[in-house]
């Protein structure tokens, strides 16, 4: 944790003088008075300065990208990382070379990286944090893909009268599938299954 | 590698000064034997292994570019 020490005239001189150092605001310090200033007679005799240890406050958020960023330094080196953060709903968008061996197949990669980055963001936090973490665009991407595959299955289970078996996917890819179904009328979807090989199935409405 | 898991398991467990690995070097596998606080085990293994999953997807995922096959033993 960075911090300082530093002293002043008074308390707050002290303060701010450390904020200047630390190149920072006192919203996002901790201040811990050391010694309190004294006057002194006159401005001459027992006067005493002021001494403040100010130390930065580590923000969750901060840490968590620098938590994705020396997990993806081990795939390549110049890993770029974005965040956005919305209320309790965070984005990390990862950017860089080899971003295809970061996602993985079918983004499995890319899953386990955002469940242990959400994990660890959740680990003292009193209010927790939603966590996505994306590559290039890879989740409306995936989003396309499987709007588009659910479309044509619940065609093909009405064409052959059956239940359609989806492999199994993690529940914000499940959610895609049942959202878009939703308004067809002639099937219905439900997930089967325990985690994590929960999957959705298409039934036609008979 | 060794890097790569103490990065990954250090920011989850309470006590990070207790996380330990050992590589034992076969003919054709590199085995890594991770070793928690006693306290920590859960927290890196999770519900259902889950956490422990999600850690070897990732360790296994770096190591395509190594030759032999790798290992990752929690505990």
């Amino acid at each position: 944790m960075k911090q300082v020490t530093a002293s002043g005239q008074t308390v707050e001189d002290a303060v701010q003088s450390a904020l200047v150092q630390l190149n920072t605001t006192e919203d996002h310090v901790d201040i811990q008075v050391i010694e309190e200033g004294k006057k002194g007679m006159f401005g001459l005799f027992g006067q005493k300065r002021a001494i403040v240890q100010v130390a930065l406050k580590e923000n969750p958020v901060d840490q968590a990208a620098d938590y994705l960023k020396e997990i993806a330094q081990a795939f390549s080196s110049d890993v770029l990382v974005h965040v956005k953060l919305v209320e309790k709903h965070i984005t990390f968008e990862l950017e860089g070379e080899k971003i295809a061996m970061i996602i993985g197949k079918r983004g499995q990669t890319l899953n386990a990286l955002q469940h242990l980055v959400q994990v660890m963001l959740n680990r003292h936090a009193e209010d927790r944090y939603r966590v996505v973490v994306d590559a290039e665009g890879y989740r409306s991407r995936r989003k396309d893909t499987l709007e588009q595959l659910a479309l044509r299955l619940a065609d093909k289970a009405k064409k052959i009268k059956k239940p359609v078996t989806l492999e199994p996917m993690p529940s914000y890819e499940r959610k895609i599938i049942h959202s878009v179904l939703q308004n067809q009328q002639h099937v219905e979807t439900l997930s089967d299954g325990q985690e994590p090989n929960r999957h959705v199935v298409i039934k036609p409405v008979k | 590698m060794e890097a790569l898991i103490t990065s990954i398991v250090k920011p989850l467990v309470e006590h990070p000064d207790d996380v330990s690995i050992d590589v034992k070097e076969e003919a054709s596998k590199i085995v890594y034997h991770l070793t928690v606080n006693q306290a920590d085990v859960g927290k890196v293994i999770g519900k259902n292994g889950r956490i422990a999953k999600s850690i070897r997807t990732i360790v296994y995922a770096a190591g395509t570019d190594t030759k032999k096959r790798i290992y990752l033993d929690i505990m």
